[in-house]
């Protein structure tokens, strides 16, 4: 049996807004092995970053609803309470890169400080010990080691990703969150990030999830896929069985609709919009959009396992 | 008889032409060894030197052709954009479409102009006034460009609308920008670069900000828009995987100059470039095998475009550095291939 960190069962997220309650993650399970990496993919608007934030407990004043279970090395992590959630937690097991993270750097302090500042107030590092433990981390991503005492509008954006990268890391945690690292990036920039992920996974023996909707530059890290749609995970897997042959209708449409670079095959598109989180579909969610919808889809379908891996579609059916 | 008019300002102007494989007796637009420099300031008063944002680009764009230019942020491929757009002025070198040159064009024939080019902006929620409906958006230019006749603009938006698969317009007319998807935003904006029946479309980065499942979408409309209305298009991008479906040549920019130019076919299969070559490496296919391996592509970042490099721009990160060289003399064209031409010393 492998090694299980991360264990997320029926985790829900529902937001009050003036239109009513917004279901952002509706029931999701998944899991994640030591050492591996998770890539979450799916449109804007599915739900990947209110999961992110649901998981880290990084939760906005408006939730209406947030329940289900988390547990981190088999230790429930919904039973503590915010403050014991603080302390054993978030940057100590856990920690994340956000969305735009390169633009979030603090203007007035030097990048060196604010690497360290988690190292300080979560691991009681003193701040010598703390800027040294930066400067190991800055050599892992490859920042040159005298910029520690450089300002983040001094770096380049590639540069600066690098260091919000480093800052997820200095704690030293279990499992990493990247929301997508690479975004705003060049190509070669995006390149050069994710030949340093792959090296730390490999150094420091660390566990990803990435949230990103490219699906052609998530395989460059993917151990394990799964694919979110309307709140809800739909699809799980291995990568290598995953981008060989996708299982559900929507996996399969968003696959087909990535451009290949060095296969020629006609990009296809998928019809129709997301669904409104506001008031889901019942049934099946994708049913509107799907090409092989049937009457089973008026009923939600369970999440089907087949050969390890998991496909939330009555055409999996046994 | 225009068309007559460029082929003679470039053969004046240029011996090698850029353009390998075509005649240029069919070329709308053509862009001369054009360069945009901008000042840097000091205090106000006095120039420190310059930004050069485009350095030395020639290219002709033909009637009813999609080209694509590649690059990365930075490299000068939305400036170059801009100039085509006359949004700014060329501080060498000129463009010239259907042999009128652009910088000579003034008041009416300026206007007449920008009616001739549709404008496809990279951020469509940014490129919509957010206090206007979809019907002022699309009514706006018409009523510049003088169309009085209310009905006769209503029956060109709904056909606009129409076109771009925003059915049944009247849906759309009364919404606000902001109540409309990424995509329908996108579409809005296609609709209004449509409008004028304009002979080019520029299209910048058109779909890097929408969702990966409506990209293709939109760039099909482009491409269905563009034969239906026999257009030229200009896609400007960073992302060659999308130009291999929609564009047939390309130009590989680098820090304001063209460095290699040749059909996409080219570049997958055999990029000459170093350059080029990274971006092949760099560019990923969803392939479960890209995890374990590292991606062999050059460190470090584009220069700064206000004390380029020396010589070829590229030898600060280049792997095929030839010493003595690459640092001293700005590379010319070779045509180690036809139909490929490359800005590199490798192919002297």
């Amino acid at each position: 049996m492998a090694d299980k960190l991360l264990d997320v069962k029926d985790l829900r997220l529902f937001f009050r807004t003036s239109k009513g309650v917004v279901r952002a993650v509706d029931g999701v399970d998944f899991e994640l092995t030591r050492n591996r990496a998770v890539v979450i993919v799916g449109e804007s608007g599915c739900g990947k970053t209110s999961m992110a934030k649901a998981i880290l407990r990084l939760l906005p004043k408006n939730v209406d609803t947030y329940s289900g279970k988390i547990f981190l090395n088999g230790v429930d992590t919904m039973a503590m309470t915010d403050e014991e959630y603080r302390v054993k937690m978030r940057w100590v097991k856990m920690s994340m890169v956000p969305q735009a993270a390169m633009n979030s750097l603090n203007p007035v302090l030097k990048v060196g400080d604010q690497v360290a500042e988690p190292a300080i107030i979560h691991n009681n590092m003193s701040k010598e010990v703390a800027i040294q433990q930066a400067v190991k981390m800055f050599q892992h991503v490859g920042v040159p080691n005298d910029f520690i005492n450089r300002y983040a509008f001094e770096l380049s954006g590639g540069m600066r990703q690098r260091v919000a990268i480093a800052m997820s890391l200095v704690s030293l945690p279990e499992l990493v969150i990247l929301d997508e690292p690479t975004s705003a990036l060049d190509v070669l920039t995006q390149a050069n990030i994710f030949n340093v992920l792959k090296q730390i996974k490999k150094e420091l023996g660390m566990s990803f999830i990435l949230i990103t909707h490219d699906i052609a530059t998530s395989s460059e890290l993917a151990d394990d896929v799964a694919v979110m749609y309307a709140g809800q995970i739909v699809e799980t897997g291995d990568a290598f069985s995953f981008f060989d042959a996708p299982l559900h209708p929507y996996s399969i449409k968003l696959m087909s609709s990535v451009p290949r670079l060095r296969a020629r095959q006609e990009p296809d598109f998928i019809t129709g919009q997301p669904p409104s989180l506001l008031n889901p579909p019942t049934g099946c969610r994708f049913k509107d959009r799907c090409p092989s919808r049937f009457e089973r889809c008026e009923e939600e379908p369970p999440a089907f396992s087949v050969n390890g891996r998991t496909v939330k579609c009555w055409l999996h059916a046994k | 008889m225009t068309e007559n008019n460029s082929q003679v300002r470039i053969s004046e102007n240029k011996g090698d032409d850029l353009d390998v494989n075509r005649t240029n007796n069919n070329v709308l637009l053509s862009v001369n060894d054009l360069k945009v420099w901008f000042e840097l300031r000091r205090l106000g008063f006095g120039v420190s030197g310059y930004v050069h944002a485009v350095d030395g680009v020639s290219f002709d764009l033909h009637y009813q052709e999609t080209i694509a230019i590649v690059g990365e942020s930075g490299c000068g491929k939305t400036t170059l954009m801009k100039s085509i757009l006359a949004l700014y002025q060329p501080t060498e070198g000129d463009i010239f479409f259907e042999g009128q040159q652009l910088s000579e064009l003034k008041g009416e024939g300026m206007r007449k102009y920008r009616s001739q080019v549709g404008y496809v902006q990279q951020d469509p929620y940014g490129a919509l006034a957010p206090f206007m409906t979809v019907r002022g958006i699309l009514d706006e230019p018409m009523i510049i460009n003088g169309i009085r006749n209310r009905k006769e603009r209503q029956e060109r938006i709904f056909n606009a609308l129409e076109e771009v698969k925003m059915s049944p317009p009247g849906d759309f007319l009364d919404k606000f920008p902001h109540m409309l998807s990424g995509g329908q935003q996108q579409r809005i904006v296609l609709a209004r670069a449509m409008l004028l029946e304009p002979k080019l479309i520029v299209a910048d980065e058109p779909v890097s900000m929408l969702d990966a499942s409506v990209r293709v979408e939109i760039l099909r409309l482009m491409q269905s828009l563009q034969q239906r209305h026999h257009l030229a298009v200009i896609y400007i991008t960073h992302d060659l995987s999308t130009v291999r479906y929609f564009s047939e040549r390309v130009f590989v920019m680098y820090a304001g100059q063209v460095i290699e130019q040749t059909l996409i076919e080219n570049i997958v299969h055999n990029p000459l470039h170093p350059y080029s070559q990274a971006l092949m490496e760099a560019t990923s296919d969803p392939d479960a095998n890209n995890a374990t391996k590292f991606r062999d592509v050059p460190p470090g970042e584009p220069p700064s475009l206000v004390t380029p490099p020396e010589g070829c721009r590229f030898h600060p990160r280049c792997p095929h550095k030839i010493d003595g060289l690459c640092e001293v003399e700005v590379p010319p064209y070779f045509t180690p291939e036809p139909d490929q031409k490359v800005a590199c010393w490798l192919y002297r």
